[in-house]
């Protein structure tokens, strides 16, 4: 790029500086734009002022930290944005603080980012939290890296020192999949090697970090990868009817034919519309556009468009790399939602494969993930999703776990289980799922019961049985006990036996769902995990109802007195007594027996069994909230 | 995509969430050359109508162009404006230094505002280059009830997945041309001929280059009588945008107290 472009029309570059607390992050920062004369007059007066009037010595991270209790610890609580430019282009550096309590503000600053300065202190080489958000980086999709091997004065600008430093690292970021494009050696405090060379590292003769930044690559365009448009919202400000969106990748043009999924529907662009614009024949990759289609198809808020032949994948089961955030840890079992583009899914935790150690990237087998740690996990969700994974798609192939109103975690698709199989299963089926449906006037489905012995579940799952059954639908009951006396007749009570009780009962339960029949199963399944996973043999089809009623209510109840036994002892297992109940934390219905009389939970159960299984006929309503503009 | 491209396709990008996620939405409008930005961006993502009221936080301070400007703009645009007379200095905290005491004033207003019309969402034309704690926000800023502003404990923004889901009573603050610069707002009306107040023109020498109440915002000293001349003039200057702004500079954290109570 020509020096001779003035700096307003150039691209501009956005830079995160990451790495250990007091490493220098800030001080390189206020560096940076003091040697290149970026900072507004009067700038360094007032730092300077400020600092005598608190009795401290002058530092250079007293430009960037804005906020009061930034500058009265001297740390760096939030990122903050700075814009400053050089002779070839314009920057914002990001500065992202150091502190493991701050790792979200870490994260919310560098995933916006083009490339990435990692600081790393001389003398100390790189702690865990400089390796943390080195994989972090890599997992946010920041591609290009510089190291900084800062304080080098503090070393007596030794190459030894350095060439450690660098190593280290170097091996570091190679384990990731991280190539850094340079590692250098500077003093931030004192000025080498920001602006300009220094005498101190005359054996040093690689870039400056001017010219490291200036080194870096544009943002490689987007628009020759496949074209995913996610859809945003749909609006009718007159007689026309627009989808909007922004282009993820690819592009798009008049006359081409778009395939939304996951609702599997197909037509043709027949305009790019726009307001106060000349009239488009094409759009590509970052631009935010509507169009019109030439069939009134159902298409709404989260549907993805593609080209017909480069379609996403369509995923019940998707395998993550996963940042958690929250301090609450993320376990086996739970449910959360997931925003992937502008899809939500409710999706449950199947499996947590693995968590890595940051320091040597090992992994180790674990029931939960912690704040600030990565793992391997497996999530299921009921509604299918349209993804891409993220070594192909890296825009399409990431997103967020909410909890409640907060992001948790972020995540990257590593693996997803295309649903062929289940399609092909479909196919070699005489009848349909839909013509059952049709023919039972109700669709099939799995309400699996779980809670405490004596809670209510047989009760209920009768007294559900007997009321849908009057009103004409195909219903049945799969009792716990029932099947112990055939089906799995084999099986005993140890752990293992009872986790292939529940999976048998689980296999049982699709199959006469998919048959169409109401399946409803009464079984204790006292785990999360074996209950995530009768969830994944039901998929779709799977409901899962807390049966509630405390332990001193069942006991009390003790219908076939086993509590009685146990406490006796002589049932050394007992869920409740001697083996602990894990309580759903997410089911799709709580009946508190405690609470409730019978014919008020049954009352229940129906109302909800009514409203899965009841014929719903795709809508070609127009949806979008901008119906009205 | 040049960059303007890029920073309008990003700003109508939240533009449409706010609308789509957010239930009762506003924005304020101030009249100034970053909130008719705004306002002309939402007529790009909407395809010409601003599809939310628009507010402005009257003090009866403004000068008399920029009251003119406004009747024009709302006529022109079809706009849904809403005037919000805001409670007197009188009644703001004593201990804040006099001009932040002014510019109280507004957070008090929204406060009022917000109460009564119980919106969800407040849209604001704020940048990060324009001064250092507006660089700390997030695109989609929560706030309690009373406007506080937590900023030790930000929602994640990973990528572009933004908060938009709260507790009673807290409500969202969406900041859509957080990432433009002084300099894109004024490349970018230009292209897109954004009518502006003539009073950030030179006139005898002096221009506002923010605009704010009369009795705290001072015009600086410049020549600037052309946007060609300001974009020239801001290529090279090395004065804050807000040095004509007197309640920044009162006392060294006379700002941050202003936002963190609820300031734009």
């Amino acid at each position: 790029m020509s020096p001779l472009i003035p700096a307003s029309q150039r691209r501009q570059a956005r830079i995160v500086i990451v790495g250990h607390v007091d490493h220098g992050k800030s001080t390189l920062i206020g560096r940076l734009l003091n040697d290149t004369g970026s900072l507004p007059d009067g700038k360094v007066e007032a730092v300077r002022e400020m600092s005598r009037r608190r009795g401290m010595p002058f530092e250079w991270s007293f430009v960037m930290d804005a906020l009061q209790a930034e500058r009265d610890q001297g740390i760096t609580i939030d990122t903050t944005q700075i814009h400053f430019k050089t002779e070839r282009r314009p920057y914002v550096i990001i500065d992202a603080p150091g502190h493991t309590e701050f790792l979200k503000n870490m994260v919310t600053g560098a995933s916006s980012a083009d490339a990435a300065l990692l600081v790393i202190d001389a003398g100390e080489g790189a702690l865990e939290q400089s390796r943390r958000h080195a994989y972090l980086l890599h997992l946010l999709g920041v591609k290009q890296v510089a190291v900084i091997v800062n304080k080098m004065d503090m070393v007596d600008f030794s190459q030894a020192r350095f060439d450690h430093v660098a190593a280290e690292i170097r091996a570091y970021l190679n384990g990731i999949g991280v190539a850094p494009g340079v590692i250098l050696p500077v003093s931030a405090r004192h000025g080498d090697n920001i602006a300009s060379r220094s005498g101190n590292l005359a054996w040093y003769d690689g870039p400056t970090v001017i010219e490291a930044l200036d080194g870096f690559l544009p943002a490689a365009p987007e628009d020759e990868l496949p074209l995913r448009l996610p859809i945003q919202d749909v609006y009718k400000p007159d007689e026309r009817r627009i989808l909007a969106g922004r282009i993820e990748t690819g592009r798009l043009r008049v006359g081409d034919t778009l395939h939304f999924a996951p609702n599997n529907r197909t037509a043709k662009v027949v305009g790019i519309e726009a307001w106060n614009a000349a009239p488009a024949i094409s759009a590509a990759a970052g631009q935010s556009v509507g169009i019109t289609l030439d069939q009134r198809i159902f298409v709404e808020r989260g549907h993805i468009a593609s080209l017909p032949a480069e379609r996403p994948v369509e995923a019940h089961r998707l395998t993550v790399r996963l940042f958690w955030l929250a301090s609450k840890p993320l376990e086996t079992g739970r449910a959360y939602t997931l925003k992937l583009a502008t899809a939500e899914h409710r999706v449950t935790v199947e499996k947590i494969v693995e968590v890595v150690d940051i320091d040597d990237l090992g992994v180790a087998a674990a029931d939960r993930v912690g704040r600030n740690e990565i793992a391997n996990v497996v999530l299921h969700s009921r509604s299918l999703v349209a993804v891409d994974l993220a070594i192909d798609l890296p825009r399409t192939g990431r997103g967020v776990l909410l909890d409640g109103h907060d992001v948790v975690g972020g995540f990257i698709v590593t693996g997803a289980d295309a649903v062929a199989e289940r399609n092909l299963q479909r196919v070699e089926h005489a009848v349909s799922p839909d013509e059952r449906a049709l023919s039972n006037g109700h669709r099939g489905a799995v309400l699996w019961l779980t809670g405490l012995s004596g809670a209510g579940k047989s009760t209920l799952a009768m007294g559900l049985e007997r009321t849908l059954f009057e009103r004409g639908r195909q219903v049945y009951v799969l009792d716990g006990d029932g099947v112990r006396q055939g089906l799995n007749g084999d099986l005993g009570f140890s752990p293992a036996d009872r986790s292939e009780n529940i999976r048998r009962v689980a296999e049982a339960a699709r199959l006469f769902a998919e048959a169409g029949m109401i399946v409803v199963t009464a079984l204790i399944s006292p785990t999360r995990q074996d209950r995530a996973r009768a969830r994944a043999i039901g998929g779709d089809l799977f409901h899962e109802i807390h049966v509630k009623a405390d332990l001193d209510t069942c006991e009390q109840r003790d219908p076939k007195g086993l509590y009685r036994k146990a406490r006796a002892g002589e049932i050394p297992e007992f869920t409740g007594v001697s083996a602990p109940y894990e309580e759903p934390q997410a089911a799709e219905l709580v009946v508190e027996t405690g609470r409730l009389g019978i014919e008020e939970a049954v009352g229940e159960l129906v109302g909800y069994a009514e409203r899965v299984t009841g014929l719903k006929y795709p809508s070609d309503a127009v949806q979008g909230r901008g119906e009205g503009i | 995509m040049t960059d303007l491209d890029q920073l309008e396709s990003q700003s109508v990008y939240i533009l449409r969430e706010a609308f789509n996620r957010i239930d009762r939405l506003a924005a304020l409008w101030s009249i100034g050359k970053d909130s008719n930005v705004l306002l002309w961006l939402a007529r790009k993502a909407f395809f010409g109508k601003v599809p939310f009221p628009v507010v402005q936080l009257d003090t009866g301070m403004e000068l008399p162009e920029v009251y003119e400007f406004r009747d024009m703009v709302t006529r022109d645009w079809g706009l849904d404006l809403v005037i919000e007379q805001c409670p007197p200095e009188s009644e703001m905290d004593p201990t804040l230094p006099p001009a932040t005491r002014a510019a109280a004033r507004k957070t008090e207003g929204l406060k009022n505002l917000l109460r009564r019309e119980q919106y969800q969402g407040i849209m604001v034309g704020i940048r990060r280059d324009e001064q250092a704690t507006r660089a700390k926000e997030r695109v989609f800023s929560p706030r309690a009830l009373d406007g506080a502003w937590d900023f030790k404990d930000q929602p994640a923004e990973f990528w572009d997945h933004y908060k938009t889901r709260f507790a009673e009573g807290t409500h969202v603050r969406i900041h859509p041309l957080l990432h433009w610069t002084e300099l894109d707002i004024w490349r970018y009306s230009k292209r897109e001929e954004i009518p502006i107040v003539p009073l950030y023109f030179a006139r005898e020498g002096k221009r506002y280059r923010s605009l704010g109440e009369k009795n705290i915002t001072f015009p600086v000293d410049s020549s600037a009588a052309s946007i060609d001349e300001i974009i020239s003039e801001l290529e090279v200057t090395r004065t804050p945008e807000r040095a004509g702004r007197s309640m920044d500079n009162e006392t060294e954290d006379a700002f941050e107290r202003l936002r963190s109570s609820g300031y734009m």
